[in-house]
């Protein structure tokens, strides 16, 4: 096992309420000291984060690793190494894959597939139905027996109210939470991108804002009525964050995230038809960048989620309506926020630092998010000087898709120490 | 002055001036469609490409006679598009076009969007004969030579559009071109056919088909199809032709003399009464004359030649 001290670095810790210049003893793959001037033990090896921040290891609650099914997009193994590089010790695998994680078997595969790579910690989300197919509750017992920790029919809505009632009450039995992506798949029909004037414009099929607020507003209700702990994935507009504050307040169980892109582009980014600027809930207007900044920054939004998904260039080398949906988003989720929302004063970095680990380790009730003494060492080390230029050819992920390719940012991950192994080292 | 662009992809793009330069550049091209021997050698060793993705006789046949009338060498493809790998085919398209070393491509295709994907990846002249529910501009064009030709002018007009507006490339070419030299335009339709931001591209919306005859010089009438029916966006043929058909009594009660267009093929009893089809307002027939000089316009301008030469070329004998 590693021994480690990462030695000078600026630590931050919002859980602990840490933010002073230390030292971290990582050992046993626990945080073994955090103090001034720690002594070096025998054969430890030294990070010097000196002019960097330590802090507990970025959480991404949602991406798509594409296997087993579409290795050529990604892999268990490629994606586990672009969270590492983006500074994510750990990520929630989500079920659409071929075949769907729907069983036990398929879990433990892709749990045992993340522990071979020896990158980032994978926890595995179930589907709420089988096959996703909307039809017959999915065996979420013996999911969550191999180590699924929540469960989502995402890539699709789950639309039908009776199923997701059932799919709610069924899972207080395990207390984890169902995640939907939520658009009313009969009011998305064929639409490819916000409702607006640029689809207007373009001559592209419009989804409303309101195929989603309807769903969020109908799955509030039902997490009332069933108890459950239910979470929105990928908020996108401004009403759906207005309605979960509304539920928040009655004291319902519910929790959201949003994503780097939902945050910072808005549906201009689709002009030209860039299909990099295609996603499922689309991009949508200025407003409601502004308000999702707002809900996040008033935690009516509890955490970001990069919802990273791989699609192959020839994939998303199509006419705008016939291309998939989904960018990907982990080597590139801290620098643009850090960017956008750090230096354009929306967050400070430890509340920005809190969305991206303590928070998301909340709603998964998984491990992580806090450097305290005893905890394990999952830790990123961040650079906040350094300005580069994004470039998705330098990518460790095997997808190409991101609409950040090009932007000028500022910060990012320099090392990720993931269970007390320091896995990724830039430049390395 | 010079035509500096390399495609036309739509009238979104276009200024006030290349939109003039076009028009008066298809002016004297319409002449060589009434000779004996309709042919002019400007195009002469240049190779076309017709790409249709969606079948469009009208629109093919006018690139067609357009090419042929410049002497341009021209070759048809017609694809039926399949439905899952739509988007590898226009790839797959692209790369093959490059390769055979093509001059320009018209192209019309299913998807908004697809003739720019060409054109970025592609060395030819791209030349858009309507995509998805985006641009149709050369039908734009010949529409606004055809009001120009009865007016005089542009600049002051009141044109309507009725019909399905949200699912028409010839409305939005319609919107851009129009509004660009001057001209009002309003829009009527179903509300489940008219797009909610139509109003923040600077046009007026008409709830009733009375009221956009009363105000209107044009009136441009969109072809209904009939699968908006079937996915309920209006309940009958019947009950469309009641409440938004251009028929004889609703222009007489209009109390003016209003110019009618239609991009056809019509529906007779539908969107249009086959008598006012058929009747002295109408210039649908003119229309197709000069859709051709049009596409002779652009044609020529795209490949480099200049506004003033069109007189000149069109006085040339092959
Ligand atoms: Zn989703
Ligand atoms: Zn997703």
């Amino acid at each position: 096992m590693d021994r480690l001290l990462i030695r000078g670095g600026r630590v931050i810790d919002p859980v602990n309420k840490v933010d002073a210049r230390l030292d971290l003893l990582v050992a046993e793959g626990k945080v073994a000291a955090l103090g001034q001037s720690l002594d070096a033990p025998e054969g430890v090896r030294v990070v010097e984060a000196a002019g960097k921040v330590v802090a507990p290891g970025l959480i991404d609650m949602h991406v798509h690793l594409r296997e087993p099914g579409r290795e050529d997009e990604e892999t268990v193994e490629t994606g586990c190494l672009a969270a590492v590089a983006g500074g994510f010790t750990a990520v929630a695998a989500m079920p659409n894959t071929d075949p769907v994680t729907d069983n036990q078997a398929a879990v433990g595969y892709i749990i045992r597939e993340a522990i071979r790579s020896g990158y980032a910690t994978v926890y595995p989300v179930g589907a709420i139905t089988k096959g996703l197919a909307g039809e017959s509750l999915a065996e979420m017992g013996g999911m969550i027996e191999a180590g699924a920790v929540a469960f989502t029919d995402d890539g699709h809505c789950v639309n039908s109210a009776e199923m997701m009632l059932k799919a709610m009450k069924y899972s207080t039995i395990f207390d984890v939470p169902i995640i939907n992506h939520c658009e009313d798949k009969s009011l998305v029909g064929g639409g490819a991108m916000n409702a607006g004037l640029v689809a207007t414009r373009l001559g592209l099929a419009g989804v409303a804002a309101e195929s989603e607020e309807i769903i969020v507003y109908r799955d509030c209700a039902l997490a009332r009525l069933s108890g459950a702990r239910y979470h929105v994935a990928h908020l996108s507009c401004a009403r759906s964050a207005g309605i979960v504050e509304r539920f928040k307040a009655e004291g319902v169980r519910v929790s959201a995230e949003v994503t780097p892109h939902h945050l910072v582009l808005t549906d201009a980014a689709v002009e030209g038809y860039n299909t990099n600027a295609k996603m499922a809930p689309p991009l949508r207007r200025t407003e409601d960048v502004a308000a999702l900044r707002k809900a996040l920054a008033a935690g009516v939004i509890d955490c970001i989620a990069t919802d990273h998904a791989p699609h192959h260039y020839n994939e998303k080398e199509a006419a705008f309506a016939d291309a998939p949906n989904g960018v990907i988003g982990l080597e590139t989720a801290f620098p643009v926020l850090y960017t956008e929302l750090v230096l354009g004063k929306v967050l400070s970095l430890g509340a920005l630092i809190e969305k991206m680990s303590p928070a998301p380790a909340r709603v998964l009730g998984v491990r992580g998010g806090s450097l305290a003494q005893g905890q394990i060492a999952d830790i990123t080390v961040l650079d906040l000087d350094t300005k580069w230029s994004i470039d998705k050819n330098s990518f460790y992920s095997k997808s190409r898709n991101t609409p950040f390719d090009g932007m000028q940012v500022t910060g990012r991950a320099v090392a990720t120490v993931v269970g007390g192994r320091l896995v990724w080292e830039l430049g390395g | 002055m010079l035509f500096n662009r390399k495609h036309l992809l739509g009238l979104e793009e276009l200024t006030a001036e290349e939109i003039q330069m076009i028009l008066d550049t298809a002016v004297p091209f319409k002449e060589i469609s009434e000779r004996q021997i309709k042919k002019v050698p400007v195009l002469r060793g240049k190779t076309i490409v017709n790409l249709f993705f969606e079948p469009s006789t009208r629109t093919r046949t006018s690139f067609e006679f357009a090419e042929k009338r410049l002497s341009a060498d021209t070759i048809n493809i017609s694809t039926s598009q399949s439905s899952v790998v739509k988007g590898e085919t226009l790839v797959d398209t692209a790369r093959n076009l490059e390769a055979m070393k093509i001059d320009m491509v018209v192209i019309r295709h299913g998807a908004s969007g697809a003739p720019r994907f060409l054109s970025e990846r592609i060395d030819s002249n791209v030349i858009n004969a309507g995509d998805g529910w985006h641009e149709h501009p050369t039908q734009g064009l010949l529409d606004m030579l055809t009001m120009r030709e009865r007016f005089g002018r542009l600049a002051g007009l009141k044109v309507g559009i009725i019909g399905d507006i949200t699912h028409s490339r010839v409305a939005r070419s319609n919107i851009w071109g129009l509004r660009k030299m001057g001209a009002e335009v309003g829009v009527c339709g179903p509300p489940t056919l008219v797009p909610g931001h139509v109003r923040e591209l600077g046009v007026k919306v008409y709830p009733r088909v009375e009221d956009v005859l009363a105000e209107c010089d044009v009136i441009n009438v969109l072809r209904i199809q009939l699968e908006r029916m079937q996915s309920n966006m209006f309940p009958s043929l019947q009950e469309y032709n009641r409440i938004y058909g251009v028929t004889t009594r609703r222009l007489r009660a209009a109390g003016h003399d209003i110019l009618i267009l239609h991009p056809g093929p019509m529906n007779r009893g539908v969107e249009i009464d086959s008598d006012v089809a058929d009747g002295p307002q109408q210039v649908i027939l003119k229309q197709v004359t000069n859709g051709v000089a049009i596409r002779m316009a652009v044609l020529f301008l795209l490949a480099g030649g200049k506004p003033a030469g069109a007189a000149e070329a069109a006085s040339m004998r092959e």
